[in-house]
Formats: structure tokens, C-alpha cells, sequence
């Protein structure tokens, strides 16, 4: 690995912002934040892909990987972050590196081509190439193609150096902001700043769960100036320096982004989520409060409190229609370090049971909070293996799992019905809006009547009721004599 | 239970349903060797035949007893002896199934009695069995004309005393929503049990879309007359398709045990049949069946989020609407819309919806958008109405004008559940919603941040 490379991981994963991280001693604070990864035992993207989930949703700007076909050729067109405006960054675009490019040497100069042609093809705002594993292990030196190609060609190209083998996909997210901060934001000026712009970092409008959100933002004249990266534009990152405050949302991977806005621009930032109804009131109140500190007119904390006051009412009002349909059921929640706990007390207050929640990558103040919301700590596991999962599905102690597509087919082949909370989901479900959203989905796939007739006997597997007839006694060679068909 | 609405209206907009004597000639084109013979003007046959080929790809053996002015008025009695007479000829058709139309049942004309007394004096016809059903079009649809030849064939050819039983020997009455791939699967499923299945009518050798070696003027293939003259012998009768209850009652008066089944599509659906084959054969089902089942279950599983809460309109015959309907509401979809084109089948108030009209496509269209309907499942005619809501359109029953292969489609059984799972699933799939920022009410992001594409680089 480049000396400068791990000299920036380093660096990244000393968060000084991170409670986890201030919360460490020193000797286990040098290790960094990533966990060893145990060969034969680890499911998960690797860098790469964590910069390039990170990235992707900035949607006029094209997205060159280079390497051989694998890293994008089995990874690209796989994710629901929506754009209301150019499509560029859901075209595939890579180098497609073969053997005779990496024998001789040729990487490089087959990058810059590529940086070239699609320029020349698809006029993007900016390319953002990413090096790989073996990019980088044959020593491209990416940053200087980029640059050559910034000064040549009159499109920013930036470097994106997150290659697989530095890490987890949580380190790539990390690697992505860094080199936000670094080659884009900062490089353009809005034409009329305003007192309620904001910076959004870490939604990345799956689904368009970023405009479940924007209508109570427009009615607050709030703007979102910068996103990063949901429906973004290049210009929103490269003027998000403009913003007011910023909104870290449900995410520990980009708070040194957040934590460098608020150092090199003077943005403070606050973490807040849009997952479930009072934690949408309190991330809007709190937008609002700093907002006003930083001199926005005092009346939007009222007005911000009214329609707090009217949306949760109306979204209660939605929400009690499925009482009926899903109190006493039971759900088990396997989500990683989703900032859901919200959600959990919505579903509780609609009499839903929480029977279990994964705390794998919760912090210490998360379990605090399930603690708080379930009584005791019972009900929370870490890691559950697929196969532990599967007997407790199949033993009916839930109803329901919620949780991300990996163990979907677990509860799927147990019989057991599954709604996706996770980042591929098809649904969006922020905000107040999306809490119905939710609740819709929960009510479909728990009462559909489909599960009873799955969990029902086969013909063969039923005792015969009436007596059977005596077999049939067939002569040889009977047409009737047939094989399975 | 579905109430049943009779739109009290004198207007029909585009008609989802098709005439009792075309229904008939298809069932008669299930027997081998056979020729359909409307007792009606010509056009009559034109129209039907057109209407055949454009769904079959096949050149359809359909005639006509031409009635003109004269027979109009005094009579077709003489119209037929001459048809009988003139395709004997030209084909040598082993069978001959004869349709009434509307004009000659207005006219009141007896034709049952007016063919006795002349296939009594024409000893000479006697190697052309002929059969005839009373199906005016003005009484029911496709469906029931079909139903009404099934049972016609049964009275005419089926001898009221039968002989010793056959073992394992089974009559499997085909209903007219089953297209030839099905009438074969169902079949194949009954000969998996060791069993022997007499179907009637039989399209899936007659109609099932083949190149023979040689031209015929009669269909291709079908139900063989010996074995209808066998289906007295069977142990038990399983009619597919609560239109053929008439038809099974008639053979249970032979003293053959009826057992209908209103579908065999869905899990639940095709289950009952097995048991009943398990019962009738005494065997264990197949290796096959039982993994059709397993991947039938694994398809639910897949299928199920893009069926569950669909909201679907559907326009069908009524033994079609209600297989496929419950098929579809099994895995949680919602029937919004429901027409049906025949209430002389009394699972037409089974169709699992609130309400289902006896209507038209015009009933189904405005039905389908004033309940935001998803999907529309029913026949061709169906497309102008979807392409109109821009909703996705699933081809289902007669006529599929527009798409190669109608007869190959499959939708019963474990397996062709599956694929039906499949098919309704894709056609979702393949209609993708884009989220828009309208769609949450949004307001669109400012233009200042839109790059402008500058003219393309000349590197």
C-alpha cells in the first residue's frame, strides 16, 4: 500500500468526532475502527464498493472504474438511489483492464483514454475514477492521470483512491468523503447563499427516500444545498462549503466529512436520522434550532413546531388504521447499525412486539437506547449464524424479520415473512410519510394469505382421510404403466 | 361470495365475450377426424373462423350450413343433409359437430328432431358420427357453448348401458379455458398416477400447434370415437372447470363418479387434485410432482413481492376468471375490477372480488381506472384499454391475437402456477416505477446546480 494511502487511512480512522472512537484507549484506538477480517468468515464490500455506494448517487458525474471487468461488471446497476435529473451515473463506465494492459503496462494510458472518450461521449460534469486492486497494485498512479486529464480535457476528473484490499466497505465510505474534501467541495460558488441552506451527508436517496423528506423542508424554506450524495449534483458537493449546518444522517462513516466542514468552513454538524416519527420531529427541530443559532430568522422554530405538531398527528391518525392488522405480532429485527430505534417504538406503539434486535454494529449508546425502549437487554443479540436464524424462524417465535437482504432467504425458507429495511430495498421509508410506507409493507407481507397455504401439509404429507381403494392392478404394458412424466 | 352486477345499460363497449357456437366448434375440434358445422348464415362462420386462426396460427376446418332467404323462412332442415352430404365428400370427416346459431334458434327450428328423422333415413352417413348442440348465440358465451358440445358428445356417443370398468381408466373432461399445453399437462399428471385418461375434448393433439405430414380437411388430432364410446367404463370422472358439471352428470348417469374441479391453478388448487389422483390411483405421487411442488413453493416466496398487493382487473370467461383470480389472490393480490361473461356458471359469483360485473372491456377499463388498478389480465381485445392507462397487460383466455404461442401457455398444475407466478411478477417488473420527486411532492432541485453540457470536447 502507498505510504501516503496509509498514512490517510490512519487518519480517517482516528475520528476525533466519534464517540466510539474517543471512547477507545489508546492502544486499541491506533488499530483503527476496522475489525480484522476472518478469512472463510466474512460477508461484506470491500472498499471499493464502500466509496463507490457513497459516490454513486452524485448523478451527473461518471463513474470510471479502473480495473478489470469484475469490480464493475459484476457490481454496477445494483442500487435504487434515484435521480431527478441526468442518468450518467447509472451507466457503467470502466477500463476493463486485461491481461496484456497489466503485462505491459498500458493502464495508465488506457485510463486516460477512457477518461477522454467518455467526456467526449457523455459531457459529465466531472469523472470520478476509482482505483482498484490491481490498478493499484501495479502502480497506476491515478492522481496524476486525473490531473492531467483536469488540465487537458477541462472536466474535473477526480481521483478516488479507495482500492478493495485497504479495507472494509465502511473505510471506502471514509475514503470517499476524504477525497470529496479534497479535489471537489470548495470549488464552487452558489450564485445566492442563504441563511437556510443545508448540507445533507449520508442518505442516498434509495427510493427516493430523500424527497419523503424534502416536502417538510420546502415548507420550512430550508435548502438543501449540498447533498452528499443522494440526487446530487456535482455543483451541490462542490459548493456544500456554503451550507449553514449540516445533517449527518444515520451514518458513523461519513462523520469525518461532517467533522471537516465544520473545522475548515466553520459548518457545525449534527447526527439525526429520518427512519421512524419522533426521530424525523427531533432531526427537524434540531435543523431548525441550529439554523437560528447561525441566523436564520427565530420565527422557523415555530413554524417548525406546527408542522411537527400537524404531520405526526396525521401520520398517528394513517398509522392507527393498521392497528388491527398487526398488534400482537411479533417482530425480530436483524439490521446491522441502522439508527431504527425509533421505528421499534412506532411499531411497539401500534402493539407490536420487538422480540429481538441485532446490535452487531450498534454503539454502546445505541444499546443504551434499546436497553431503554425494550426494558431490559434480553432481546438483543450480535451475529446470529443463518442456520440459528433459520430454527428460531421456523420454531414461529416472530412473526416478521426485518431485515437486509442477505438473510431475506433465511426467513424466506422458514417460511416466515421478511420486509427489507435495508439499503437495497425497493420502498422507501423515511420520514413521516414513509413510516405508512412502512407500516403498508408490514401489513401486505404478514398478512399475506400465501403463508398459511406454504406452511400447510403436501397431499402425500396428509394422512388419508378416506379409505384408500385397493391399488390398481395394471396388466404389463399397459398404456397406463407411465413413468413420472 | 361476489355480488353479481347486471349493468343496467343497453350499450356493449368493446365485448369481452366471445359466442356460445364458436365455443362449440372449438370443443368439437378436440375429436379426431372432425368438422365443426355452424347451422347458421355464412357469416356467422367467417366470423368465427377468422377469429380461430388469428388465436391458433392454424387453418381451422369450419363450415357452414349457409342458410339463405328461402331456409331462413321456411326452414334448414334440407341445409344440413346437404352440408352433411357436400363434407362428406370433400373431407370424409369421421365427426361432425353441429353449432346452432342465433337465426336459426330465433326461428324456433327443431333441429335435434329434424336430424333424427334424417340420419334415421340417411343410412348412407352412417360412418360419419354427428352430433348437434343447441348453442344460440344469444345465450351465453364460449364457455358455454363449449360445455354444451361436451355434453352433446356424451348424450350422442357415450352408450347409456356401459360395460365392465376399465381399471384405471378415467374420463378428464377438459374445460374450454384450458388451452392444449394445459388440456396435455393435466394429462401427463393423471398418467403420472398410473392412470389412463380418456380426455374430451382433446385440443392438446388437435390444436396444440404442429406440422403434419399431410393436408387434412378435419382436425388434426383429438379424442379418438372409440374411447368416447369407452367412457362409460371409466372409474371416475374428473371435470376441469365448473362448466363441465352438466357434462360429468351426464356421465355419472352412466354410472361413472364425478369429481369437478373448479381450477388447478395455485398451490391449494392443484393440492386437491393430487389427493384425488393419490385416492382414485393408490399410489404415492411422483418424484416429479412432489419437486414441482417444492419449486412451485420457492416461487411463491419470489413472486409474492410483486403479487402481494397488487391491484389487478381482470376480464374472463368464468372458469378462467376464477383460476386465475384465485391464484392471484392466494398470494395477495387484490382483484379490483372483475368482469365475466356468462352467468349460467355459477362460480362466476366465486370470482374472488367484491363485485363482478357481467360485462364488457369498457366495463373492465373504467372499473380498472377508477380503482387504480395495476395490471390487466385478460384476452387481446384487453390492449387498447391498457395502453390507454399505461398499465402492464398480462394475455389471458380467447382470443390472444397478438402474441405467438396462446396454445402453449401453461398456468396449471404445480409448474405452470410457477410460471404463471412468473408471468404476472415480470409484467410487474417489467413496467418499473421511477420514483420522481412530484411523486412525495418535492419540489424539483434548483436549475443553478444542473450541469450544462458543454458542447463535446474535441481531444
Amino acid at each position: 500500500m502507498a505510504e501516503a494511502l496509509k498514512t490517510q487511512i490512519a487518519g480517517l480512522l482516528n475520528e476525533p468526532a466519534c464517540d466510539t472512537n474517543r471512547a477507545k484507549d489508546e492502544g486499541s484506538r491506533r488499530k483503527g475502527c476496522t475489525k480484522q477480517l476472518t478469512p472463510g468468515a466474512a460477508a461484506g464490500g470491500c472498499a471499493f464498493d464502500g466509496a463507490k455506494i457513497a459516490l454513486q448517487p452524485i448523478v451527473d458525474v461518471a463513474h470510471l472504474v479502473h480495473a478489470p471487468l469484475a469490480c464493475e461488471g459484476n457490481g454496477w446497476d445494483n442500487r435504487g438511489s434515484a435521480s431527478s435529473g441526468s442518468e450518467i451515473y447509472r451507466t457503467g463506465f470502466t477500463t476493463d483492464l486485461t491481461e496484456l494492459d497489466i503485462v505491459m503496462g498500458n493502464g495508465e494510458k488506457k485510463l486516460y483514454r477512457a477518461i477522454r472518450e467518455v467526456i467526449a461521449e457523455q459531457a459529465p460534469a466531472a469523472v470520478f475514477v476509482y482505483a482498484t486492486c490491481v490498478s493499484a497494485l501495479i502502480g497506476d498512479d491515478i492522481e496524476a492521470v486525473c490531473k492531467a486529464a483536469t488540465e487537458r480535457l477541462g472536466t474535473p476528473v477526480i481521483p478516488i483512491n479507495a482500492p478493495g484490499y485497504v479495507g472494509s466497505k465502511n473505510l471506502g465510505n471514509k475514503l470517499a468523503g476524504a477525497a470529496l474534501y479534497a479535489h471537489v467541495i470548495g470549488t464552487m460558488e452558489p450564485a445566492e447563499p442563504g441563511l437556510c441552506d443545508i448540507n445533507i451527508i449520508g442518505d442516498f436517496n434509495l427510493s427516493g427516500e430523500l424527497w419523503q423528506v424534502k416536502p417538510l423542508l420546502d415548507r420550512l424554506g430550508i435548502r438543501i444545498l449540498g447533498s452528499i450524495s443522494g440526487d446530487a449534483r456535482y455543483a451541490q458537493v462542490a459548493m456544500a462549503h456554503r451550507a449553514r449546518v449540516t445533517m449527518l444522517v444515520c451514518s458513523k462513516a461519513l462523520i469525518g466529512l461532517a467533522r471537516q466542514l465544520e473545522d475548515g468552513y466553520g459548518i457545525p454538524f449534527f447526527e439525526g436520522s429520518f427512519y421512524g416519527i419522533s426521530d424525523t420531529s427531533a432531526a427537524l427541530r434540531t435543523l431548525c434550532m441550529k439554523l437560528v443559532e447561525r441566523g436564520a430568522p427565530a420565527d422557523l422554530i415555530p413554524r417548525c413546531e406546527a408542522l411537527i405538531a400537524q404531520e405526526e398527528a396525521a401520520t398517528w391518525a394513517a398509522l392507527a388504521s393498521f392497528r388491527p392488522r398487526v398488534a400482537g405480532k411479533r417482530v425480530l429485527l436483524y439490521t446491522g447499525g441502522h439508527k431504527s430505534w425509533s421505528v421499534v417504538s412506532a411499531l411497539q406503539e401500534l402493539g407490536m412486539e420487538v422480540v429481538g434486535t441485532s446490535v452487531r454494529k450498534a454503539t454502546e449508546e445505541d444499546k443504551g437506547r434499546v436497553v431503554e425502549i425494550m426494558g431490559d437487554d434480553s432481546h438483543m443479540f450480535d451475529n446470529m449464524a443463518p442456520r440459528e436464524m433459520y430454527a428460531l424462524l421456523r420454531e414461529a417465535r416472530a412473526d416478521v424479520l426485518m431485515s437486509g437482504g442477505r438473510s431475506q432467504f433465511v426467513a424466506l425458507k422458514a417460511r416466515v415473512p421478511w420486509v427489507d429495511v435495508n439499503q437495497e430495498k425497493h420502498e422507501p421509508y423515511a420520514g413521516y410519510m414513509g413510516m405508512i410506507g412502512l407500516l403498508r409493507a408490514i401489513d401486505r407481507e404478514m398478512n399475506n394469505p400465501m403463508w398459511a397455504d406454504l406452511r400447510g401439509p403436501a397431499p402425500w404429507e396428509v394422512a388419508v382421510q378416506a379409505p384408500a381403494p385397493a391399488p390398481l392392478r395394471l396388466a404389463s404394458g399397459s398404456p397406463a404403466d407411465f413413468e413420472d412424466c | 361470495m361476489a355480488h353479481l352486477v347486471h349493468p343496467q345499460r343497453a350499450l356493449s363497449t368493446n365485448p369481452l365475450k366471445t359466442s356460445a357456437p364458436l365455443g362449440a366448434a372449438m370443443a368439437y375440434l378436440g375429436i379426431e377426424g372432425a368438422i365443426p358445422l355452424f347451422h347458421g348464415a355464412q357469416g356467422c362462420t367467417a366470423f368465427a373462423m377468422v377469429h380461430l386462426v388469428r388465436h391458433f396460427r392454424e387453418s381451422i376446418p369450419l363450415q357452414t350450413t349457409a342458410m339463405n332467404e328461402v331456409s331462413a323462412i321456411l326452414g334448414g332442415g334440407e341445409q344440413i343433409e346437404e352440408a352433411i352430404e357436400n363434407l362428406r365428400k370433400r373431407a370424409k370427416p369421421k365427426f361432425i359437430g353441429i353449432a346452432s346459431t342465433a337465426l336459426v334458434e330465433t326461428r324456433g327450428e327443431d333441429v335435434a328432431g329434424e336430424l333424427r328423422e334424417m340420419l334415421a333415413r340417411r343410412a348412407d352417413f352412417a360412418g360419419t358420427a354427428v352430433v348437434y348442440a343447441a348453442t344460440p348465440d344469444f345465450a351465453g358465451g364460449l364457455e358455454d357453448g363449449w360445455a354444451r358440445a361436451v355434453e352433446a358428445i356424451i348424450a350422442a356417443l357415450v352408450p347409456a348401458q356401459a360395460g365392465p370398468k376399465i381399471a384405471g381408466q378415467v374420463n378428464l373432461l377438459a374445460g374450454s379455458h384450458l388451452t392444449p399445453a394445459e388440456v396435455e399437462a393435466v394429462a401427463d399428471m393423471v398418467r403420472g398416477f398410473g392412470l389412463t385418461p380418456i380426455v374430451l375434448p382433446d385440443l392438446s393433439t388437435s390444436l396444440d400447434g404442429h406440422l403434419s405430414d399431410d393436408w387434412s380437411g378435419t382436425s388434426l388430432g383429438g379424442t379418438r370415437l372409440a374411447e368416447i364410446a369407452r367412457m362409460g367404463q371409466s372409474i371416475a370422472t374428473l371435470a376441469i372447470g365448473t362448466a363441465m358439471r352438466p357434462a360429468a352428470e351426464a356421465l355419472a348417469n352412466r354410472g361413472v363418479p364425478p369429481q369437478v374441479f373448479a381450477s388447478l391453478t395455485g398451490l391449494k388448487a392443484v393440492d386437491a387434485f393430487v389427493t384425488a389422483l393419490m385416492q382414485l390411483s393408490g399410489r404415492d405421487a411422483p418424484a416429479t410432482i412432489k419437486r414441482d411442488r417444492a419449486r412451485l413453493a420457492d416461487a411463491c416466496l419470489d413472486a409474492h413481492f410483486q403479487i402481494g398487493g397488487l391491484r389487478v382487473a381482470l376480464g374472463a370467461d368464468p372458469d378462467l376468471g376464477f383460476a386465475l383470480g384465485t391464484a392471484l389472490t392466494a398470494l395477495g393480490a387484490e382483484i379490483v375490477t372483475a368482469v365475466t361473461t356468462s352467468g349460467l356458471n355459477p362460480i362466476a359469483a366465486d370470482i374472488p372480488a367484491a363485485e363482478v360485473i357481467l360485462g364488457d372491456l369498457g366495463d373492465l377499463e373504467r372499473g380498472a381506472a377508477t380503482a387504480k388498478a395495476h395490471l390487466i389480465l385478460t384476452h387481446a381485445h384487453g390492449r387498447m384499454a391498457a395502453e390507454r392507462l399505461h398499465l402492464p397487460h398480462v394475455r389471458a383466455g380467447f382470443p390472444v391475437f397478438d402474441r405467438l404461442g396462446a396454445q402453449d401457455q401453461c398456468r396449471v398444475g404445480y409448474a405452470g402456477t410457477r410460471a404463471f407466478y412468473y408471468e404476472i411478477a415480470n409484467a410487474v417488473l417489467a413496467h418499473p416505477h421511477r420514483p420522481r420527486p412530484e411523486d412525495f411532492g418535492a419540489t424539483p432541485v434548483a436549475q443553478e446546480f444542473d450541469h450544462a453540457s458543454p458542447p463535446p470536447s474535441t481531444h
